[in-house]
């Protein structure tokens, strides 16, 4: 086989690699393709506008879209401090420290829900001071955004903190000597430079804020309207109308699709 | 405002002391690792010494002496030009030059204008619209320069600002420095010895985290008393212990030559003369010559038109033709020569 010798290529010879690899890699991809294509050949498509457009399905999308937003809010707002503090700080303990907030990442869900009841549940380590409040968080939608969060906060603190650490402190040392005081620079200078990583961190965490399943239903239940999102309802109508479910299940996969394209393009423009 | 800065740093071995009068520029010159980039950290505030005291006019900008004091780098005044421009990629030319005016709470208009005549400053105007991206190593460079002085600074650090450009860009900036630094109280790191004459009044040479020796700049190439800087001078350089007017150097190597009045029987001096002073021969010439050393060739290097032949401690200058002549390669066993006449001794 002779090789391409445009431009776009000749970047990119092929070095060394060995034959044998493309059968596993082959045989990993068909692995993750081949079930979206079984599912994508059981929709009835005469009936996916109706089983999608269903009053139940509305509201469980239309959850979905609202908590996964406000999560991916409370994200941001906690998460880009974390990241600065974590990457540009030193303080005792902080290996520690950056393992604990990581670890809702490798924590089954499940686990973080039954975490979070045990806190902010009514016999939850904070159920009695929220009770005096006149505050019941289980069981309400603030608990579904509360349950994303919690998984969903990692996904952002990784992806900025690795911006951040990759982008030095270069430009804030000489900001400083501008004249420009901490806060001027935290906006002006960090923030800007590493938007790009701040941007797919923060669609990285709303794709694991939709997806959230094991920590909702364990923290804030399956109530249709309330606490029952996308994926719960899915879950749901596989006992009962396995159509609506995979079709929901591709409205699913249509989103993520949209997102991984969305973190992609930010990639690029890093 | 002149600075004063006595700094330890045991984290890198750092110890120094360095004073900038009002209105001059010192140079700080040293290999690798001997301290400069650590000394200009300090005295910018990135890094927090050990001990010591930084003194900017009459304003304490750090001390760690009994009672501890430490101003952030974004109330010291002072300003920062690196080797690398560092302009902030994400703005133009001219709001890069107006983000020192900005942070100090000037208005975007009024700042922009500051901008615009620092950017005529460094004869960059028509760069004001673009990107930084778009920029040659040299422009960037110019509005670095800009920037720095946009804020206009009591004191300036220079982080061997020329040492990224190509060739035939240094120069020109060179000369751009040269320009808006007369007045300007200046600490100037830098290895080379062009930006040593041509842009500092004053030397201050570190070695191993030490000042090894500083004077006016033209007194310290001319007579050095550091290897490093008879090095970077050009110079042959050997330090030793006086007797009569022959210093003794390593390995009992003599070279005499011309005693001045300062030096003492046996206290340590150094023996400073030029490569073009010393003869090279296969074996020791007639006649007996005051200053004989055996030495092997190390290296064989151009040099202008002639050749440097590199010894362990010695270096010699030689014609191309002599050079063919006595064959030289690297391992050979010579005879150096040194006339007294041609060599300095002094107080080391």
């Amino acid at each position: 086989m002779t090789r391409s010798t445009r431009p776009g290529h000749a970047a990119y010879p092929r070095l060394g690699l060995p034959s044998w690899v493309f059968v596993p890699a082959a045989l990993g991809a068909l692995f993750v393709v081949l079930p979206l294509v079984a599912m994508l050949t059981q929709v009835e498509w005469s009936q996916f506008g109706a089983l999608v457009t269903s009053e139940s399905s509305r509201a469980a999308l239309a959850l979905s879209l609202k908590t996964s937003l406000a999560s991916t809010v409370l994200c941001i707002v906690f998460g880009v401090p974390m990241a600065v503090v974590l990457a540009r700080s030193r303080f005792p303990g902080q290996s520690v420290a950056r393992s604990l907030v990581l670890l809702p990442l490798v924590l089954p869900p499940v686990v973080g829900g039954i975490a979070l009841l045990y806190t902010f549940g009514r016999r939850g380590l904070l159920g009695h001071e929220l009770d005096v409040l006149g505050l019941q968080v289980a069981f309400s939608t603030a608990a579904v955004v509360m349950a994303q969060t919690f998984v969903a906060l990692p996904f952002l603190v990784v992806s900025l903190e690795g911006a951040l650490r990759t982008g030095g402190q270069r430009f804030e040392e000489v900001a400083a000597t501008l004249g420009a005081r901490p806060t001027t620079v935290f906006l002006r200078v960090t923030l800007p430079l590493v938007l790009p990583g701040l941007a797919s961190g923060a669609v990285l965490a709303f794709a694991r804020a939709l997806g959230e399943f094991g920590a909702t239903i364990t923290f804030a239940g399956s109530l249709q309207g309330v606490t029952r999102t996308l994926p719960l309802e899915i879950y749901l109508q596989r006992e009962t109308d396995p159509q609506a479910a995979v079709a929901l299940s591709l409205v699913l996969v249509a989103v993520a699709t949209i997102v991984i394209t969305l973190t992609r393009r930010s990639r690029t423009a890093l | 405002m002149s600075l004063h800065a006595t700094l330890r740093v045991p984290d890198r071995d750092v110890d120094v002391a360095v004073e900038v009068p009002t209105g001059r520029t010192v140079a700080l010159l040293g290999p690798n690792g001997a301290g400069k980039s650590t000394t200009l950290a300090a005295v910018a505030g990135l890094i927090r010494p050990a001990a010591g005291e930084v003194r900017l006019g009459e304003r304490i900008l750090f001390c760690a002496n009994g009672s501890s004091r430490f101003i952030p780098p974004h109330s010291r005044g002072i300003g920062l030009l690196a080797q690398d421009a560092r302009l902030f990629p994400h703005l133009s030319v001219l709001d890069n030059v107006a983000f020192g005016p900005r942070s100090a709470g000037m208005p975007r208009g009024r700042a922009r204008d500051r901008a615009r005549h620092w950017l005529a400053q460094v004869d960059a105007t028509e760069l004001a619209d673009r990107r930084p991206g778009a920029l040659s190593g040299g422009q960037a460079q110019r509005v670095a320069i800009a920037r720095a002085l946009a804020t206009e600074p009591h004191l300036l650090l220079l982080d061997e600002p020329l040492s990224a450009l190509d060739v035939e860009t240094a120069p020109s900036v060179r000369q751009l420095l040269r320009r808006v630094l007369a007045g300007r109280t200046t600490l100037l790191v830098t290895h080379d010895v062009l930006d040593a004459v041509l842009l500092a009044d004053d030397v201050v040479v570190l070695d191993g985290g030490r000042v090894v020796e500083q004077g006016p700049t033209s007194r310290v190439l001319t007579h050095p008393r550091s290897s490093f800087a008879a090095r970077i001078a050009g110079l042959n350089l050997v330090r030793g212990a006086l007797d009569g007017d022959v210093v003794v150097g390593p390995e009992g190597m003599r070279v005499a030559g011309l005693v001045d009045d300062s030096s003492v029987e046996g206290m340590d001096a150094v023996a400073v003369f030029s490569p073009a002073a010393v003869g090279v021969y296969r074996v020791a010439p007639q006649g007996s010559p005051r200053t004989e050393v055996r030495a092997t060739v190390t290296d064989l290097e151009p040099h202008g038109h002639q050749v440097r032949v590199h010894t362990a401690y010695l270096s010699a200058d030689i014609t191309p033709a002599a050079l063919a002549d006595l064959a030289l390669t690297p391992g050979d066993e010579v005879v150096l020569t040194v006339k007294a006449s041609e060599v300095a001794i002094y107080a080391g």
